[in-house]
């Protein structure tokens, strides 16, 4: 069955990079892309490589993207208006890795995007350190 | 006064070089307050847009303003890419297919631009951002059919010293709260340079 598929956005190539080995361990079965860094291997979001990495894992179910920092959002918005109109992306706001990592178990069980988005932005509350 | 692609790539040229001109002094800017690459990004973006006018012709000034729209998008990276990138691209859509604007016309070019950066930083004025300086400028200008430049260049290069006592609220320099008061905002600084090209462009030009 088709799934909810993620898109990382992230200011270093290296994180996005590392997030995505982490996750396909979790769960393989969630198509994944990431955008990081600038087109010369600097520091930096790029709205037309953020536009390819939906394309390349979009599917009708959806596509949810979690981002880093400040202009990774301003970026991702302007990738999502550069593509084909009436797509059903959403970007979650949410800790990129935490959220990422809520939002590939959800993705993983075929839920719906609101499913999963709900899931990564509730991950915004997880406590690390369990209370005795 | 009208402006066809001749006035639009002058200005863009002079930018350009107002830019390299002073590509230290905007990464300077940033270094307090920010990331500390804004010159070396706009000065990246600038450098790209001058091969495109080199190489490529156009015959309306909304043909310009969208190829230079994706140059800036993907070049000048930073807030600032996506930013000024949606500012020229929403400029564009406004020129349309006109071959010639008057100043009145191209006033709207400047404020649809303007509107690009609100709605895509979701920022006020007050928050020591780029929009203290095309907010206030382009509201001074609204319905002016006659602009004197002088007042202009003087205006905006008020409206970016004013960003020095203001206390960020957008950004990166946000994370420095109240620390960041002293310093001028560069996003402010390189469009008061957009801003004072224009102003010799057409001052010469008129």
């Amino acid at each position: 069955m088709d799934k909810v598929s993620l898109v990382f956005v992230s200011h270093s190539a290296d994180i996005v990079k590392g997030i995505k080995s982490l996750l396909f361990e979790m769960q393989p079965e969630v198509n994944i892309a990431v955008a990081g860094g600038e087109d010369d291997g600097g520091i930096g979001t790029n709205a037309q490589a953020i536009e390819e990495a939906i394309s390349s894992v979009y599917s009708d179910k959806g596509t949810v993207v979690l981002f880093d920092l400040g202009s990774a959002l301003l970026n991702t918005e302007l990738a999502i208006e550069l593509g084909e109109e009436g797509r059903k992306i959403r970007i979650a706001d949410a800790p990129i890795l935490e959220g990422g990592y809520s939002a590939v178990v959800e993705a993983g069980f075929g839920s719906d995007i609101d499913k999963v988005v709900e899931a990564a932005e509730k991950a915004r509350e997880m406590q690390k350190i369990p209370q005795r | 006064m009208k402006i066809t692609v001749k006035e639009i790539e002058a200005w863009l040229e002079a930018f350009r070089e107002e830019i390299t001109a002073h590509k230290e002094e905007l990464s300077d800017l940033d270094q307090a307050i920010g990331d500390g690459d804004h010159g070396i990004n706009m000065a990246r973006g600038v450098k790209e847009m001058h091969n495109l006018l080199e190489t490529k012709s156009f015959q309306v000034p909304g043909e310009i303003l969208k190829a230079v729209s994706m140059v800036f998008i993907g070049k000048i990276g930073g807030a600032a890419g996506p930013l000024y990138g949606s500012a020229f691209m929403k400029m564009a859509a406004e020129a349309g297919t006109k071959e010639a604007l008057s100043a009145e016309e191209f006033l709207g070019v400047l404020r649809a631009g303007k509107s690009a950066i609100v709605q895509r930083g979701k920022a006020e004025t007050g928050e020591k951002t780029m929009v203290d300086v095309w907010l206030p400028l382009l509201k001074k200008f609204e319905g002016k059919q006659e602009i004197d430049w002088d007042d202009w260049e003087n205006s905006a290069e008020e409206l970016k010293n004013n960003t020095k006592e203001m206390h960020a609220k957008k950004g990166r320099a946000a994370y420095l709260g109240a620390r960041s008061v002293g310093h001028i905002d560069p996003g402010a600084t390189s469009s008061y340079y957009l801003f004072k090209a224009l102003a010799d462009t057409l001052r010469e030009g008129s």
